[in-house]
């Protein structure tokens, strides 16, 4: 059974079609990519899968069950979490604050209800430390830790508060390569324990570097999943861009784009 | 972010260092705990106390009285400044605090004498006024979209107008007295104007510690014959709001608010309750100050707290504070007040130029604010 299942879903923005029936589902365990170009409508679909936008059309299904997420709480509470590209992390606060915003851990001190910071700050810590990221002290701020190490946090965040269903969006596409590598590297992590990962990114050497399946979005619509081993990168490359016109770019180009 | 020194040892095991990454300079214990928020102020705080000891210390600004007279001067800005503080680390300003420390006093002083209720109710309503008032600009700040800047500069000129309109409409001036003796023996009047501990100074006296007056009426007894309660507020408001800051939940939620709010919504910290929340503490505040000082001279006046709001945003400022919100301190917002009341008072004691005053002021925000912008890019890794 899939973690979550999405049929031919539909969003419209007034007279404009930003999805026209997209149907994407996770399983437990994998890495599904959900590849496209600019304007396909990737960020419509995740935010639709978050409990952002309610679909037009169209059913959700998380576990097998029909559901109809009302605010990014309500996705929240059914085990979805997503990591947004610049809205991960607040940097000017430490990384424990950031960590537990929202679901703080307290202690009662008499009548007054305390920041338990000895809980936070060593979870923070063992948390980092099982993403492959030794922090000097979980109260450094944010600000002092590299774009991926940032994803990271974020991803160990989702991943502590029992995510079941982890959407990352563009999580790489800010990072140099040995960041990107970092990140990568965490998305594998998570995988391996059993969360089924959403991968959007219009890169494909990213996409093909930790994908089970690929999903290519184009113009609102999918192109249709292919399996890991049943589709080359070059010819993702082709049905992101929408076939002929990259193929001739690349020709001109004399290489891959 | 706030503890320095904590889990240190717990955290740092041989199995970590291994892996630690090299370019990760290792940071001595010194230096982690001489760069924090506030070291801007603290520097200040020690720079403007070596200057006035060095030109003002045979004034009598270090004896019992003196200290007494800038302290009280330091709680009156600490007042507000904590108010703003948080209200500024959660993203926002409030320009009416000051038309909001006039207003509070007027309708204290024409609930009490001109409609001749108890004081206790006179203060109760005037607290109430205020919180409303609060929670009307951070309503109208949060559904509006507008920027705290224009719609509290609104505020700043309705309150004061009205203030001056209810002022004059119930008495014919602008300046309402007799609230001290309508206030005598009213218990929730002491809590602003009462002063405690008495009997320990009289005491340090009769220990030769503290000076007695040696004639008049008043002869033998302490020149300082109590803690005004002013001063018994702001230190209970500080310690309030640096442990809700940093210790508690809805600390964390103000930091978050302020530093991203659209973040914060993400991962569910109700950021607009926290916006409106800060609006109504800081109105709290200035009406606190707005009680103490009707308390203090007897009287309201409608243009007390000119000015006052740009009083606590310097205060919170040179304290290192972020005028964008999302980091700052209370201990900075205090030590700020402290700079700004010692300095005040301490020019008046070494006799100079009152219009100096300002000219140092001025110099010592400028010079705060550099130094609090080159720590805080070492704190947080801004560029």
């Amino acid at each position: 059974m899939s973690l979550i299942e999405m049929r031919d879903i539909q969003k419209h923005f007034g007279a404009v079609i930003a999805l026209g029936g997209v149907s994407f589902d996770v399983q437990a365990g994998e890495c599904h990519c959900l590849l496209g170009d600019n304007g396909a409508g990737k960020s419509t679909f995740i935010k639709t899968m978050s409990g952002v936008h309610k679909p037009s059309a169209g059913t959700m299904l998380v576990e097998g069950k029909e559901v109809v997420f009302q605010s990014p709480r309500d996705a929240m509470e059914a085990g979805i979490a997503t990591v947004y590209q610049d809205l991960a992390m607040i940097p000017l606060m430490s990384v424990t604050r950031n960590f537990w915003m929202g679901r703080e851990p307290v202690r009662k001190f008499g009548p007054l209800k305390l920041i338990d910071f000895e809980t936070a700050n060593r979870v923070t810590m063992e948390e980092m430390r099982r993403m492959g990221i030794n922090l000097r002290e979980p109260e450094q701020a944010v600000g002092t830790l590299s774009g991926g190490e940032r994803q990271t946090v974020a991803i160990a965040r989702a991943v502590h508060f029992g995510a079941k269903v982890l959407i990352l969006d563009e999580p790489t596409s800010a990072l140099g390569v040995r960041q990107t590598s970092n990140v990568l590297a965490t998305i594998d992590r998570v995988r391996k324990q059993g969360i089924g990962v959403v991968f959007i990114t219009h890169n494909v050497r990213h996409a093909m570097a930790v994908g089970n399946r690929f999903t290519v979005l184009n113009r609102g619509k999918t192109l249709g999943t292919a399996a890991r081993g049943e589709i080359s990168a070059e010819d993702l490359q082709d049905l992101m861009a929408g076939g002929q016109e990259m193929a001739e770019l690349e020709g001109s180009l004399g290489g891959t784009v | 972010m706030r503890r320095p020194f904590s889990s240190l040892h717990t955290t740092g095991g041989p199995a970590m260092t291994a892996t630690t990454d090299e370019r990760v300079k290792s940071v001595s214990g010194f230096r982690r705990a001489m760069i924090r928020p506030e070291l801007g102020a603290i520097c200040g705080t020690i720079l403007v106390f070596v200057f006035f000891v060095l030109i003002a210390g045979d004034t009598g600004m270090f004896a019992a009285q003196g200290v007494m007279n800038w302290t009280l001067v330091s709680a009156q800005f600490a007042i507000i400044a904590v108010g703003a503080c948080l209200l500024m680390i959660a993203g926002e300003f409030d320009l009416s605090v000051g038309s909001m420390i006039g207003f509070a006093g007027t309708v204290i002083a024409i609930v009490s004498v001109q409609w001749g209720w108890p004081v206790w109710i006179a203060i109760v309503c005037a607290f109430a006024v205020a919180l409303a008032i609060g929670a009307l600009n951070g309503w109208l700040v949060i559904r509006t979209g507008l920027p705290s800047f224009i719609v509290t500069l609104a505020f700043l000129y309705i309150l004061r107008g009205l203030t001056i309109w209810l002022s004059i409409l119930t008495t014919r001036q602008t300046i309402i007295g007799g609230v001290g003796e309508a206030a005598q023996g009213d218990w929730l009047a002491w809590l602003f104007g009462g002063k405690i501990f008495g009997s320990l100074f009289v005491w340090l006296a009769d220990a030769n510690l503290i000076a007695t007056y040696d004639r008049g009426a008043r002869s033998g007894q302490p020149i300082i014959d109590g803690i005004p309660m002013l001063i018994v507020w702001a230190i209970g408001l500080m310690i309030f709001a640096h442990v809700l800051l940093t210790r508690t939940r809805f600390g964390n939620w103000i930091y978050a608010a302020g530093g991203d709010a659209q973040a914060a919504r993400y991962v569910g910290v109700p950021v607009d309750r926290v916006k409106i929340l800060m609006f109504m503490f800081t109105a709290f505040c200035a009406t606190v100050f707005a009680t103490c000082q009707v308390m203090e001279f007897g009287s309201a006046a409608a243009d007390r707290g000119l000015l006052k709001e740009f009083e606590a945003i310097i205060c919170v400022v040179i304290g290192g504070a972020l005028l964008t919100g999302g980091y700052g301190s209370v201990v900075g917002a205090a030590l700020g007040a402290l700079i700004f009341g010692v300095v005040q008072q301490g020019l008046f004691f070494a006799g100079a130029e009152s219009s100096l005053f300002r000219v140092f002021l001025g110099t010592i925000l400028i010079l705060a604010v550099i130094m609090n912008t080159f720590i805080r890019r070492m704190i947080t890794g801004e560029r």
